[in-house]
């Protein structure tokens, strides 16, 4: 009797200790869908936080492409993770006017971020996005080897570029690489050519009415965007042409680059591809086996100043619940701390004000961090900005439809009722 | 009207009985007193009547259905009568009455997926059904039967993404001078064809491919049921058809058959009902691009992706009218079996 009263008696000691012990740690979730190397990235700053600040645990949970799914539910339960960061800035502005996230305007310092980037997380006077795991978009992926041992030169613009295609298809290769496929969200690929396109030929004061819905999709220039993408098909630029396009994986398509002999010559795509070329070819040396030159423009009239505009985008970080430390490692991901980490690791463009180009190894980072910095003319990937029906539905279902073979004013018309309906 | 309150012995119950009776006369000296002695007493027959030990069993069950099926049920009904909007009900959420039920009947996209349906629903039954009868009947005249039909079976245990994966990758597209790495298209390029994008050959191409995998996929369930109902018919109907002179066919069309009948009908609609619901192999495959969108993947993607729960619901409620008819007959069915033992 005596020795159970003991054994009791100490069981309930430590149980008090551990209980104690437990309600010290604080605890921040986390909930992000980066697939690959991102993830071992991020939990890398994950540590440098915790070994920071030793009372404050982050759990992180990693969920694929049904993260709006997940969210969507969670927050009907009343249980959000703490902080995500999402490439959404539409769905974003939802959560706003619903009250569902955290005006980080004065709670969050902002000083350490690119000045130029903080405007994407601003809406209606408040800050609901901490713009700091940028992608540049605008960036051709080609095989240098390959290009010098053709005699091909990489080109300033868009009609030494069609020029370049044609000598491609005239030596017997094929010029462009495309994937549109991505499991439920195919098409989004084929949306980056149509923004990158109409920054080139409409200007980006067209482009910022056409993403607010102040012109129809049915709009000649608009029109005449999706027709400079579907001209790539008909001319017989493209791997596999529309089906090679349409059944590729979005991730896989760099990969006929570096083939012998190589399938495609030149991949349109963000930077976050080099993991992947990484990972399905790991002896590749960057800047040596495969490099990028910047889309060139098309319209001398879209780009007054003659710069090439710039299609950014990238994930901002949103806070769903407003604890003291969830503000704190909000913080301490727009550190230079965090961005260096992010970037040595992954090759990642950093969003650190002071980020220097030099610092990177990867000169593809570098020639991507100098390009985010110098541009006069950047705007963020229309499709995020778009609310959920037209920017994660019918503009990627109207992409698949038009390189399949639908006609284009139907598939416009399409998209516009849908955005009628959706603004 | 006294003996009504008949004591079941003992004085506790003679004095409950006494104390009856003295109610009972006070009572019956007004009218209104005599009116609440009858209710009183009619209550208590009713009372008496209901089988309070088998109700106390089934309300726990009651309870669980009717908070988990009922109530959604009901809610969701309503819910497609409003508008666009997370929240259930609430200060976002404005009433539109007949609007989602318009646009589930009109939109091109809804008409095309209630299109397909119709399409799985009759190509998928037929071929399940009808391969699963077939099956059943052919290999139990083989010796290698328990070795075939496990083979056949396991597709069933697989779970429908993971099946959807697999056949991802057996329809997989390689242009025409690279190595297919799709089965399909080895197959096809080796016989010197070009390689073909199967999943997006639209309308009929992609949707028999999607079809062609829940085929795969149930084929193995029907066979296993009507074998087990074909062994249960006894061999000297069989032996006396042939004795007859019948042949195979004959036997197998005028005997086995009809037989197999009632079950051939159990199987059919829970097929039905199950492939009306179909998501999973649509979602993964092509997420219902080029025209291969069915009724349950919709809704998904109005609800989640599109956060417009009035039109969700309304695709929900169409889908829960298209299921009910089959339902009704499975009960019927099944009660009536039960009445007949």
């Amino acid at each position: 009797m005596r020795k159970g009263f003991v054994v009791l008696l100490a069981l309930t000691i430590v149980g008090l200790a551990a209980i104690v012990g437990l309600a010290e740690m604080k605890y921040v979730t986390v909930m992000h869908g980066w697939p690959g190397e991102q993830a071992p990235a991020f939990q890398k700053i994950v540590s440098a936080f915790e070994d920071a600040n030793p009372d404050i645990t982050i759990i992180v949970e990693v969920v694929g492409r049904d993260r709006p799914a997940l969210l969507a539910t969670r927050l009907a339960q009343g249980n959000p993770p703490d902080l995500t960061p999402h490439p959404w800035i539409g769905t974003m502005k939802q959560w706003a006017d619903a009250g569902e996230i955290v005006n980080l305007q004065g709670i969050v310092d902002t000083s350490d971020i690119n000045p130029a980037l903080v405007p994407i997380g601003e809406y209606r006077g408040g800050l609901y996005g901490l713009f700091i795991f940028p992608n540049v978009k605008s960036l051709v992926w080609y095989n240098p080897k390959e290009f010098a041992a053709n005699g091909y030169a990489v080109p300033d613009t868009w009609n030494e570029l069609q020029a370049l295609s044609q000598e491609i298809l005239d030596d017997g290769g094929v010029p462009w690489s495309i994937g549109l496929e991505s499991g439920a969200a195919s098409g989004w690929p084929g949306t980056d050519w149509i923004e990158d396109i109409i920054l080139r030929t409409a200007g980006a004061d067209f482009y910022d009415q056409w993403v607010a819905h102040e012109v129809p999709w049915t709009d000649a220039r608009v029109k005449a965007a999706f027709e400079v993408f579907g001209d790539m098909f008909t001319d017989n630029f493209v791997l596999g042409g529309a089906t090679g396009a349409l059944t590729t994986n979005f991730g896989d398509a760099a990969d006929p680059l570096f083939l012998d002999p190589p399938a495609a010559y030149m991949q349109k795509q963000a930077t976050f591809i080099n993991g992947f070329i990484t990972d399905h070819f790991p002896n590749l040396v960057a800047g040596e086996d495969y490099a990028i030159f910047p889309l060139p423009g098309i319209s001398a009239d879209a780009t007054p100043d003659g710069s090439i505009p710039l299609l950014v985008s990238g994930d901002v970080v949103t806070v769903f619940n407003n604890r003291p430390e969830v503000i704190k490692f909000a913080q301490f991901l727009t550190s230079e701390t965090a961005a260096n980490i992010w970037s040595s690791e992954l090759g990642e463009l950093s969003a650190y004000v002071d980020a220097d180009p030099a610092q990177f190894d990867n000169p593809i980072t570098r020639q991507a961090q100098e390009m985010l910095l110098n541009a006069t003319v950047s705007r963020f990937d229309g499709s995020d900005l778009m609310p959920g029906e037209v920017g994660a539905g019918i503009f990627w279902t109207g992409i698949l439809d038009y390189v399949s073979g639908i006609d284009l004013d139907t598939v416009l018309d399409n998209i516009e009722a849908v955005a009628q309906d959706a603004y | 009207m006294a003996g009504e309150l008949q004591p079941s012995g003992g004085k506790a119950s003679k004095n409950r009985a006494r104390i009856g009776e003295r109610i009972a006369a006070r009572l019956d000296r007004s009218a209104p007193g005599r009116w609440v002695l009858r209710t009183g007493r009619a209550i208590a027959r009713w009372l008496r009547s209901v089988r309070w030990n088998s109700w106390a069993f089934v309300a726990p069950a009651l309870l669980l259905i009717g908070f988990f099926l009922v109530y959604p049920t009901v809610t969701t009904v309503v819910r497609s009568f409003f508008g666009r909007g997370t929240s259930l009900f609430g200060p976002n959420v404005e009433y539109v009455g007949l609007t989602n039920w318009k646009y589930v009947f009109t939109n091109e996209i809804m008409l095309t997926s209630l299109r397909n349906n119709a399409l799985w629903a009759v190509l998928f039954t037929a071929c399940t059904v009808g391969f699963g009868l077939v099956l059943a009947v052919m290999l139990d005249r083989v010796k290698y039967e328990k070795i075939a039909k496990s083979i056949i079976f396991i597709p069933a245990a697989i779970s429908m993404v993971g099946a959807s994966i697999i056949w991802k990758f057996i329809y997989a597209y390689k242009p025409a001078h690279l190595d297919q790495i799709g089965l399909l298209n080895g197959i096809v390029v080796a016989f010197g064809g070009e390689p073909l994008g199967w999943l997006i050959q639209r309308p009929w191409v992609n949707n028999l491919c999607l079809i062609a995998v829940g085929v795969w996929i149930w084929t193995g369930f029907c066979m296993i049921i009507f074998s087990a109902a074909y062994k249960n018919i006894p061999k000297a109907l069989l032996e006396a058809a042939r004795i007859d002179g019948a042949n195979e066919w004959r036997v197998f069309r005028n005997v086995i058959l009809p037989l197999l009948g009632p079950t051939a009908g159990v199987v059919a609609t829970t097929m039905v009902v199950q492939v009306l619901k179909v998501f999973d192999i649509v979602y993964v495959m092509t997420n219902g691009n080029y025209s291969t969108e069915v009724i349950a993947n919709r809704m998904y993607k109005e609800m989640f992706n599109y956060n417009n729960y009035g039109r969700a619901s309304a695709i929900a409620v169409v889908l829960l009218i298209l299921i009910v008819p089959f339902m009704i007959v499975n009960i019927r069915r099944f009660v009536s079996q039960e009445g007949g033992r």
